[in-house]
């Protein structure tokens, strides 16, 4: 069974050796894809490795907003071999395969970069079908499907375009393959040649060598196209509808980053990780900051010897009442636990945008997980509060980034904004984002009267027990108000304290703050419910950025008369046990959807409000779920499948 | 503003040291300093690590963050870092910055940061009993340890020399005006400042007591010869005037680092002030930093409406001009 996507929409694929510009070339092609009209998913697969490992980028292009992948791939670009071998099965019927004609002998067994487990499970797919195991083999078990396939002799064709150019440097000149390998497949889309040029101007705008040679590659690969072969009856065809205007073609990582800056986030500290890192490039390379007062802000990124200086010095930081963040993934976080709590223990506001990826321990670098949930909100020795949330898609990711910030400073605690690979390299089409957004500092002062009735010690009392939990905060340097902070159990002062009675009430203070938060925070930040009504019976909850391919799953099953509700639980900690329950009230069934392998979110659902998970779908193999797998795995469950425990496997 | 005294910048909070532990003349040492250059109480704060040394900034009367073990310098790095304002001093002990914290002292010296960092050096983990810490040498046994230390130990003056401080000296908790000064200049100092302080402790450390740095025996006579001498004494100036003097230099201060037993050095060995501070290098990229640092901006207006735009960066996103 497929998942049969009947909205005008394709799903393209451009795969090569790391290093051979993958990523530039589908970024293109997703621009030019734009710019003609459509909605763009795209995600990004690669390896833990600097130059020649096999590296793929999946881009949906629709009429309608895409938020997700599917298993099947419509058009296949290549211009090496091992791109046809690891995906061409993949490619649907009537689909097209766009590959490097001289490569068409080329053995299996002689392309270096495909590990064994891979080469014996692509070599025995050709064996059981009859075919050679080469190149051309693949190429005829997809043609048996009813694929078409175009042979391109790109070195011939490269000749030619030095020969336009005037470039005897061929060599040099040979890195303009890929984009003469995305320009033919528009070329075969019938996607117009002027938005692709539109496009590469956009990105080598500034180089005026590179933008030549790439424009020449582009307009001889696009008219050999025209000229070689009909594309009149290539099934794959689509139509753009509209123009996007107003729209941003944006990755998770640079959605989080302008966030954090038009959330008024002016230090970050990092370590460089995968796949955390790129935020705070992004952020570096934004890093000053133009403000509607005419004034000039500014970012400072600080690179640190490790994930314990990060952590420690964004708090320092934030002691001097600066909005502060650091970013990391699964190993650096680990490394943070000890701060985080000394955070918790003396009210400091800090975010920290934690990327997942597939753990435990250096895991799947380079690869997707939510397999950090548990972990996350637990981090740490103690009882201490923190507040963790969870984004689900790009969008969400940039008005997330100013939410944790405001729900740090109210609450006066570490937040702890959980994001993955799987957000965080994709790229998507999105609506312009707003400012219309609120600024929340809480108790935050700059300046404050001398304490009339101040501690035991006569000083300050930054710690005060009153009625709220939250106490008047100012940054460090303010006058009259100098108070201490110590990871010890403290007075209303700050200073050291071992007493029984100052230790419950501080305690008290602390985790109160957990039942302010879940009083005050929005019920839509705690979760979200999509497909539902009073009486919806079937129930599929989950987080994060599974979302979009579960949206449209349910869609799909709606059409068919299958109705599911959808609970994204954006709040994890603390737990909104009680919109859980409400939305919970009259489900029968409860399917929990999660990229981890023990269900992670379904056991905080079955601690918090009683009721059993009844289907799990699970996957924990690095890839990020598809459309298609959650819609096969959901038809299954409905169809009276009796596995309790579903594990999915799509993705190469 | 009335003349800050002396007493101002300490607190009543109870003090619970060990008698005779030379952490006091540190103490005293970093107040009357404080006092001396008149730094506004709100405008200094003291950042700590984890053991008794730890505890210092409790007895400070200006704003004091005690960290974590080992973190002091990230904590107050970030500090100075997002407010250049603030007069920030770290301090922490031996295992703390040399130890569990040996990266951050490395790191740390690679940025350049503008504080002084005090370690007070007793050569053991005085808090969990007793314990080798870094700066014990092989061999070497005290009271508390069962065995002779089995590690050797690391040679902080040097260790701070190759990270890249840019001032470094060394006093002893017992000359409480030597150290007092060599803490004033560090604070002046344009850049990371390293002050290793000789702290015996005089419940765990048996070998290297204030006894013992006060001098040995001359043959047949009553007299002590102290063991510690100072530098300047001898005609030695640590400062670079000339990034030339700089090779030449650093072999004198390692051979200094090495001096231990009879004759054990103090004084600045090193001040540097030719090596761009971490705040400069900052400026570099971001020109109005000193005036308006992190700590300093405005990020939302009355109306708690965000002050930044983003439209630039969204520009450069947008798929249709």
């Amino acid at each position: 069974m497929s998942f049969s996507d009947n909205a005008n929409s394709i799903s393209w694929l451009i795969g090569g050796p790391q290093g051979s510009g993958v990523d530039s070339a589908a970024n293109i092609f997703a621009k030019t894809c734009a710019k003609e009209g459509f909605h763009i998913f795209g995600k990004r697969e690669f390896y833990s490795n600097i130059k020649g490992e096999h590296s793929y980028f999946t881009i949906r292009i629709s009429e309608k907003p895409v938020n997700s992948h599917l298993e099947d791939v419509n058009m296949l670009v290549s211009f090496d071999a091992e791109t046809v071998f690891r995906h061409a099965d993949k490619v649907s019927p009537n689909g097209v395969i766009i590959y490097d004609s001289s490569l068409a002998e080329t053995v299996l067994e002689e392309v270096p970069t495909i590990d064994f487990e891979a080469n014996k499970r692509i070599g025995k797919l050709l064996q059981d079908s009859g075919l050679s195991q080469k190149l051309n083999g693949m190429l005829d078990l997809a043609r048996s499907r009813g694929c078409t396939v175009y042979g391109l002799p790109y070195y011939e064709m490269i000749e030619a375009v030095g020969r336009n150019l005037d470039d005897p440097k061929l060599s040099k000149l040979s890195r303009v393959v890929n984009v003469m390998a995305i320009s033919a497949s528009l070329s075969l889309l019938g996607i117009k040649k002027d938005m692709l040029i539109s496009a590469i101007k956009d990105v080598f705008g500034s180089k005026p060598k590179l933008l030549s040679s790439n424009i020449e590659a582009a307009e001889y690969a696009y008219s050999y196209i025209n000229t070689k072969f009909d594309a009149k009856n290539i099934k794959c065809k689509i139509t753009p509808k509209a123009v996007l205007k107003d729209y941003v073609l944006i990755s998770g990582s640079q959605a989080a980053a302008i966030g954090k800056i038009l959330g008024g986030c002016r230090l970050q500290t990092y370590y460089p990780i995968t796949p955390a890192s790129d935020e705070s490039e992004f952020l570096e390379s934004n890093q000053i900051i133009n403000q509607v007062d005419g004034k000039r802000g500014s970012i400072i990124v600080v690179q640190t010897e490790d994930e314990i200086a990060a952590i420690t010095m964004a708090i320092g930081a934030a002691l001097t009442g600066v909005r502060t963040a650091t970013a990391t993934s699964g190993p650096g976080f680990s490394l943070m636990a000890e701060a985080l709590g000394w955070a918790g223990m003396n009210e400091v506001p800090l975010v920290v945008t934690m990327y997942q990826r597939a753990g435990p321990s250096t895991g799947l670098p380079t690869r997707h997980e939510q397999g950090d949930l548990l972990f996350t909100i637990n981090a740490g020795h103690g009882d201490f509060p923190k507040i963790v949330l969870a984004s689900g898609d790009i969008e969400e990711a940039f008005y997330d980034s100013i939410k944790a910030f405001n729900f740090a400073e109210l609450y006066q605690l570490p937040v702890i904004h959980l994001l993955d690979k799987a957000i965080s390299s994709s790229i998507q089409t999105s609506k312009r984002f707003s400012n219309e957004l609120k600024i929340e500092r809480g108790r935050f002062k700059r300046d404050i009267d001398k304490d009339p009735s101040p501690g035991t010690a006569g000083h300050f009392r930054r710690f005060k027990l009153e009625d709220s939990p939250i106490s008047t905060r100012v940054p460090l340097g303010t006058e009259n108000a100098i108070f201490w902070n110590t990871g010890d159990e403290h007075t209303e002062e700050g200073h050291i304290s071992e007493d029984p009675e100052n230790r419950n009430k501080m305690m008290d203070k602390r985790m109160k703050k957990l039942e302010l938060a879940l009083e005050k925070i929005a019920e839509d930040d705690k979760a979200a419910c999509y497909n539902f009504d009073s009486n919806t019976k079937n129930v599929v909850i989950s987080w994060g950025s599974t979302k979009g391919a579960i949206l449209e799953a349910l869609e799909k099953l709606t059409e068919e008369g299958s109705k599911l509700g959808f609970i994204q639980v954006r709040l994890l900690h603390p737990f909104p046990t009680g919109t859980i329950k409400k939305f919970l009230t009259n489900a029968r069934l409860i399917i929990d959807v999660e990229m981890n392998y023990s269900s992670q979110l379904g056991s905080l659902v079955q601690q918090y409000t009683g009721r059993e998970i009844d289907f799990k779908i699970v996957k924990y193999n690095g890839r990020p779920m598809s459309t298609t797998e959650i819609y096969i795995a959901l038809k299954a469950i409905l169809s009276g499948n009796n596995e309790r425990r579903i594990v999915l496997d799509g993705g190469t | 503003m009335a003349e800050l005294k002396l007493a101002d910048y300490k607190t009543t909070v109870h003090n619970d040291w060990c008698p005779g532990c030379g952490d006091f003349g540190i103490l005293n040492a970093i107040q009357m300093a404080l006092s001396e250059m008149q730094i506004p109480r709100h405008k200094a704060v003291i950042f700590s690590g984890i053991g008794c040394s730890g505890k210092t900034p409790h007895f400070i009367n200006v704003y004091g963050i005690h960290t974590l073990h080992g973190r002091v310098l990230p904590f107050a790095q970030g500090a100075k870092i997002a407010n250049p304002d603030l007069e920030i001093i770290a301090v922490g002990g031996d295992g703390d910055g040399l130890g569990i914290g040996a990266g951050h002292f490395v790191g740390a010296g690679r940025k350049n940061v503008d504080i002084p960092y005090l370690i007070f050096n007793n050569e053991v983990y005085g808090l969990t009993k007793g314990q080798a810490s870094p700066t014990l040498r092989l061999g070497e046994k005290t009271k508390s340890l069962v065995t002779p230390n089995t590690s050797n130990s690391v040679n902080p003056i040097a260790l701070a020399l190759v990270s890249g401080f840019t001032f470094i000296a060394r006093s002893y908790s017992y000359d409480v005006k030597h150290l007092k000064d060599t803490i004033k200049r560090a604070i002046t100092h344009k850049g990371l400042a390293f002050v290793d302080v000789l702290q015996p402790c005089p419940t765990y450390d048996d070998i290297h007591t204030r006894e013992w740095f006060q001098g040995k025996n001359k043959p047949g006579s009553e007299k002590l010869i102290p063991r510690i001498y100072k530098i300047e004494e001898s005609g030695y100036d640590g400062i670079i005037h000339d990034e030339s003097e700089v090779n030449k230099k650093m072999s004198k201060i390692l051979e200094f680092s090495s001096e231990w037993g009879d004759r054990i050095p103090i004084g600045i060995f090193y001040q540097n002030e030719l090596v761009p501070s971490y705040h400069e290098r900052i400026a570099e990229n971001i020109n109005d930093y000193f005036e308006r640092p992190p700590s300093h901006q405005e990020i939302s207006d009355a109306e708690k409406k965000p002050t930044a735009r983003i439209d630039k960066i969204l520009d450069k996103l947008q798929i249709n001009d």
